[in-house]
C-alpha cells in the first residue's frame, strides 16, 4: 500500500553500447586515451553532405538488451531527428528514435527494501548518437572560452526509460546495479569507461507533480540525488508550500540538485524521421540471439551449485568479473572452497579493494587461490589471512614484486602458533612454544593484572589475552593462547 | 591512372562559375579529358564549396561527394563549381550570395534554378556536361529555361553522399548536358549502389539510349495544360507529343487528382527538411567565426542572421513553425499524407501507362527580378515537384521555342525506369535533329 508520502521514482537510463566503431560510421570508440578530435571523419563531425549508415552491430547489441529484459522488439522502428542547438551537438540535431523505438515493455527484477523481487517495469529501450563533449577553460558560466571534442560523438547509445515503479532512492541504485550486471553479463556495455552511464530521473512525492533530474553520471549519484530530492520535496510539502514542475540538474560534487534555468526546460525539440536512413525491420534477428546466463540464474546457480548463501551468491554475481573471479578460485575444488571463497571475496575483499581504490583485475587470482587453500588447511587465523591480503594488495598497488602467499606467510611467521602446528612443521626448528613463551613473560611482566585476575577481576583476563596475543603478532591461534593461559594462572593460584 | 590536366579559363559572362579550376586534373576512362562543371553544392575536395551561401564562405570540404569521386575515376576533369540559388532555394539562381546568372539565351533572363550556373555552363558552351541538384526542379527547370538535356533520377540511384543537404527525402544528383546522348553517359559513370548512402539502391544505370518508342503509351496528365500554364508553351509541348505520337506512341489523355495538394505538400516537406539540415551552420566550424565574446546563443543568432539570405531565412523559419509542437500534425503528417496519395496516383497511372508527358515549366524563362514575390515563384514549381514527391525519374529535353525562348518537353516513367525515360526523349531529340 502506498502511503501519503510514498516516493515515486521513474529513470531514463542511458549507456554506451561497447562495439568497436561508432553508430553512424567507422570511426573507433576507443576515444579515451587519445587527443581532442582524433576518433572523427566527415560523419561523425557532422560536415555538410555526410551521411549516417547504421552500425547493424549496435543494434544487435541493443537487442540482445531488449531480450535480457523481456521486451518486444517492434515491427517497425526508425530514427528521428531531435532538433536543438548546442555546441556539442555537431549537426543541431541528434539521431535518436522517437515514436518508433527499438523495443518496448520488458521488466528487470530488483530486490526490494522489504527483501524478495519486486519487479520495475520498463517502458521502452531505443538507440542514439552520443553528442561531442565541451572542455570549459575555466568554469562554464566565467570561463574564458570552451572547447569542442568531438570523439564521443556518434558513439552508439541506448536509453532504457523505466516505469515509475520505484519506491525510493535505494531501489533506484539497486534498479542500476542490476542493469548495469545484466548489461555486462550480454557484454555490451563496459561500466568501468567514464562516462558511459549517464541517467535522468523523475521523482515525485505521491499527488504532487514531478521534477526531473538531469546529469547524473554516477551509481552513486543516482541516490544522492534522489535523497536530496527526497528531502527538499518533502520539506517543501511541510511547510504547505507547492512543488513545482521542472528539471533539475544534479552538482555531483556538493551532492545537491538546483534548477536549471526556465528557458532552458522550454525545448521544442521538433522531432521528425531522419529521411537518410531507412526503417527499421528487425523483429526476425531476434530468434537468432542467444542470451549468456543472466545474473539472476547465475545467482541461483551459486546457491545451488557452491551452497553460497543467498546474499553471498547476490554480491557476487552483482558484478560479472566478481562472479568470474569467484569461480575461478573455486575451480580446482568447488567442494572445498566454495563456501570459504564466498565469504572471503564477498565480506573481505570487496572492502580491501574499494579502500585502495583498486578494481578485481589487480588481484592476482592465482595468488588468493592458494591464499583460500592456505586459509582452507587451517594455518592462518583469520585476522593474518587478511594481513597476508593486504600485503598482495599493497605490492600490486605500489607496482612491487609479488610474493607468493605462502611466501608472505613464511616471511612475515603468520602461521597459526599451536603446539600442534609446531610439532608437525619441518619448516621451524622445534623451539620453546611461543605462546607459553609470550605467556610467561605477560605473567612477570603485568604482576598487577595478574593480582586483578586472582581477585575476581573479569576485564583482567581478557588484558592478559590482549598482551600475550601482542606478543605474538596476533598469529596465536585464540583457542589455544584462552586454554593455555587459564592452565598458567591455575599454576600461579597453586 | 594516368594524369593529365585541363586547361579551363572560360569566358564566363553569365556568371555561371562560383569557382574555376584553371588546371583541372583529368584521367582515362568513360569520361576521359571532358570538362565538368560541378553545382556548388556537392562536396569537392579540396575547392570550396559554399551553395551559393556566405555562411559556408571559405569552406574547402576534406572529402569528395560519391557523384565526384566517380567523376574522377571515369577522368573527368571537374573545372569549377557553379552558381545556384542559395542552398538550392529557388527558381532562378537569383537567390545567390554571389550575384545572379543569366540565362545565355537571353542575358536579361534568368537560367532557371536552383541548377541555373549548371545549366549556363552547358548551354553558354563552356562544359560538355554538368551535375545538377534537383529538390523540386532544380535540374529540370534550368534545362528548359536554358534548352539543354536535364534529367532527374528515380530517388536512390545516385548517391547523395557529399550532396549537402536541403531536402534529403526530395533531391537528387542528375546530369545535364546538350544532348541525351551525353546525359546518358553522365549517368552511367555516377548512378549505382553507395554504401555511405543509406537510401541508394544497387540498380546501376548502363543503358545506351535506343530512339524507339513504338508501342508506348504515354499518359497526358490534363493537369500539366491546365490553368496558370502559359498556352503558347502548352501549344509547343503538345507538338512535341504529337512528334511522339508519329514516332509510334499512343497517348492517353489522364488525371493526378492529387496534384492540387503536391506544391503544399512539397513545401511543407522541403521547409521542414531544410530548417534541420541548414541548423548547423552556427559559426563554431566553418564560416565567419562566431564573436566569443557574446554568449554561445547570441553568437549564433548574429552569425546566422548575417550568413543565410533572405529566402533561405524564410524557408528556415517556415520549416521551424512546421514542425513545432502543435503544429507537426497540421503541417509535417498531413504534407506526409498528400505525398502518399501523390505518390499512389503515379502508381495506379504507371499501371496504365509507360510514361507521363507535359511542359517541364509553366512558362519560359522569366526576366531577372520578374519573380520578387515568393509565392508566385513557389507556384512556378508545379510542374516539376510531383516527380521528387514520388521520387520517379523525369527528364526535361528541349522542344521547340515560344517568344524566342526555349520550352523543355518532360518525360515522367516508372522508379528506376530511367531507361525508359531516356529512350523516350532520345526518340523526339533524334527526329527533330
Amino acid at each position: 500500500m502506498m502511503s501519503e508520502d510514498q516516493v515515486i521514482v521513474g529513470l531514463e537510463v542511458h549507456c554506451q553500447l561497447d562495439t568497436k566503431s561508432k553508430l553512424f560510421c567507422g570511426c573507433s570508440t576507443d576515444y579515451r586515451s587519445d587527443g581532442p578530435n582524433t576518433h572523427v571523419c566527415p560523419v561523425c563531425l557532422g560536415l555538410p553532405g555526410a551521411m549516417p549508415v547504421l552500425n547493424k552491430r549496435s543494434i544487435e547489441y541493443a537487442m540482445k538488451v531488449a531480450k535480457a529484459l523481456n521486451c518486444t522488439v517492434l515491427h517497425e522502428s526508425e530514427f528521428s531527428r531531435k532538433n536543438y542547438f548546442y555546441p556539442d551537438l555537431n549537426k543541431a540535431y541528434q539521431i535518436t528514435q522517437y515514436d518508433k523505438p527499438l523495443a518496448e515493455g520488458g521488466y528487470l527484477e530488483i530486490e526490494s527494501d522489504e527483501g524478495g523481487e519486486r519487479r520495475i517495469r520498463l517502458t521502452r529501450i531505443h538507440v542514439e548518437e552520443d553528442p561531442g563533449r565541451l572542455v570549459h577553460m575555466g568554469n562554464a558560466e566565467r570561463g574564458k572560452y570552451s572547447l569542442v571534442d568531438y570523439n564521443r560523438a556518434g558513439i552508439p547509445l541506448i536509453e532504457i526509460v523505466s516505469e515509475p515503479d520505484m519506491r525510493s532512492p535505494k531501489e533506484a541504485r539497486k534498479f542500476l546495479n542490476k542493469l548495469r550486471a545484466t548489461l555486462e553479463y550480454l557484454s555490451v556495455f563496459d561500466s568501468e569507461k567514464e562516462g558511459s552511464l549517464r541517467v535522468d530521473a523523475n521523482i515525485s512525492i505521491k499527488g504532487n507533480e514531478r521534477v526531473e533530474v538531469k546529469n547524473i553520471t554516477s551509481y552513486k549519484g543516482v541516490e544522492k540525488a534522489l535523497t536530496f530530492e527526497v528531502t527538499r520535496q518533502k520539506n517543501l510539502i511541510r511547510r504547505g508550500q507547492r512543488i513545482e514542475r521542472e528539471t533539475r540538474h544534479f552538482i555531483e560534487s556538493t551532492g545537491i540538485t538546483q534548477s536549471s534555468r526556465s528557458k532552458e526546460q522550454e525545448h521544442d525539440y521538433r522531432y521528425f524521421p531522419e529521411p537518410d536512413l531507412r526503417p527499421l525491420h528487425v523483429q526476425s534477428w531476434m530468434e537468432g540471439i542467444v542470451l549468456p546466463e543472466l545474473p539472476d540464474a547465475r545467482r541461483e546457480r551459486f546457491v545451488a551449485q557452491y551452497g553460497c548463501s543467498l546474499n553471498h551468491a547476490r554480491t557476487l554475481t552483482g558484478e560479472l568479473k566478481l562472479a568470474n573471479f569467484f569461480e575461478h578460485v573455486v575451480a580446482a575444488d568447488p567442494k572445498g572452497l566454495s563456501t570459504l571463497a564466498a565469504t572471503w571475496i564477498a565480506d573481505t575483499l570487496i572492502g580491501e579493494l574499494n579502500y585502495r581504490s583498486m578494481n578485481l583485475e589487480s588481484v592476482d587470482a592465482p595468488g588468493f587461490t592458494e591464499l583460500i587453500g592456505i586459509l582452507k588447511s587451517g594455518i592462518l587465523t583469520d585476522k593474518s589471512g587478511i594481513d597476508v591480503l593486504r600485503v598482495m594488495l599493497d605490492q600490486r598497488m605500489n607496482h612491487q614484486s609479488c610474493e607468493t602467499s605462502a611466501a608472505i606467510v613464511d616471511r612475515l611467521k603468520l602461521r597459526k602458533v599451536t603446539s600442534v602446528t609446531l610439532e608437525k612443521s619441518l619448516t621451524y626448528e622445534i623451539v620453546p612454544n611461543p605462546i607459553l613463551t609470550a605467556i610467561t613473560e605477560v605473567l612477570t611482566e603485568q604482576p598487577g593484572a595478574v593480582d586483578d585476575f586472582m581477585k575476581g577481576k573479569k576485564g583482567a583476563f581478557n588484558f592478559l589475552v590482549g598482551q600475550v596475543m601482542k606478543k605474538t603478532r596476533g598469529c596465536a591461534d585464540p583457542g589455544e593462547l584462552n586454554r593455555m593461559l587459564v592452565e598458567a594462572l591455575k599454576k600461579k593460584e597453586v | 591512372m594516368e594524369a593529365h590536366e585541363l586547361s579551363f579559363e572560360p569566358d564566363d559572362r553569365y556568371n555561371a562559375f562560383l569557382a574555376v579550376c584553371k588546371k583541372a586534373p583529368c584521367g582515362k576512362g568513360k569520361l576521359a579529358g571532358i570538362a565538368v562543371a560541378v553545382k556548388d553544392n556537392i562536396s569537392t575536395k579540396g575547392i570550396e564549396t559554399t551553395c551559393a551561401s556566405k555562411i559556408l564562405k571559405g569552406y574547402i570540404p576534406p572529402y569528395d561527394a560519391h557523384a565526384v569521386e566517380l567523376l574522377r575515376h571515369a577522368g573527368a576533369a571537374i573545372v569549377g563549381k557553379t552558381n545556384m540559388d542559395e542552398f538550392g532555394m529557388g527558381t532562378t539562381t537569383e537567390n545567390s550570395a554571389f550575384g545572379p546568372t543569366l540565362n545565355p539565351c537571353d542575358t536579361s533572363r534568368v537560367p532557371g534554378g536552383s541548377s541555373g550556373g549548371s545549366a549556363a555552363a552547358v548551354a553558354g558552351n563552356m562544359v560538355r556536361m554538368a551535375l545538377g541538384t534537383d529538390t523540386g526542379g532544380s535540374i529540370r527547370c534550368p534545362a528548359a529555361f536554358c534548352g539543354i538535356v536535364g534529367l532527374k533520377p528515380t530517388y536512390g540511384r545516385v548517391s547523395r553522399y557529399g550532396l549537402i543537404a536541403y531536402a534529403n527525402s526530395l533531391e537528387q544528383i542528375g546530369p545535364m548536358g546538350r544532348t541525351v546522348s551525353d546525359v546518358s553517359t553522365l549517368l552511367q559513370v555516377i548512378a549505382g549502389k553507395d554504401r555511405h548512402d543509406s537510401t541508394s539502391y544497387d540498380r546501376p544505370y548502363t543503358h545506351t539510349p535506343v530512339a524507339d518508342v513504338k508501342g508506348l503509351k504515354i499518359g497526358i496528365p490534363g493537369e500539366y495544360f491546365g490553368g496558370g500554364v502559359d498556352p503558347k508553351v502548352a501549344g509547343v509541348v503538345k507538338t512535341a507529343i504529337s512528334r511522339l505520337e508519329e514516332l509510334g506512341a499512343t497517348t492517353v489523355p489522364c488525371s493526378i487528382p492529387s496534384m492540387k495538394f503536391a506544391l503544399a505538400a512539397y513545401y511543407v516537406t522541403c521547409t521542414c527538411e531544410a530548417s534541420s539540415n541548414l541548423a548547423r551552420f552556427d559559426g563554431v566550424r566553418y564560416g565567419p567565426a562566431a564573436d566569443t565574446k557574446k554568449s554561445w546563443h547570441d553568437a549564433y543568432k548574429e552569425v546566422r542572421k548575417a550568413g543565410f539570405g533572405t529566402e533561405v531565412r524564410r524557408r528556415i523559419m517556415l520549416g521551424t513553425f512546421a514542425l513545432s509542437s502543435g503544429y507537426y500534425g497540421k503541417y509535417y503528417t498531413k504534407a506526409q499524407v498528400a505525398r502518399e496519395n501523390v505518390k499512389a496516383d503515379f502508381a495506379r497511372l504507371f499501371s496504365e501507362v509507360d510514361l507521363l508527358a507535359g511542359p517541364t515549366m509553366p512558362t519560359i524563362a522569366f526576366r531577372l527580378k520578374e519573380k520578387s514575390d515568393p509565392l508566385s515563384m513557389y507556384l512556378s514549381d508545379i510542374l516539376t515537384v510531383p516527380a521528387n514527391l514520388a521520387g520517379i525519374p523525369a527528364i526535361s529535353v528541349p522542344c521547340g521555342k515560344a517568344d524566342g525562348m526555349p520550352v523543355g518537353l518532360q518525360i515522367m516513367g516508372r522508379p528506376f525506369e530511367d531507361e525508359c525515360v531516356i529512350d523516350a526523349a532520345y526518340a523526339y531529340e533524334q527526329a527533330v535533329k
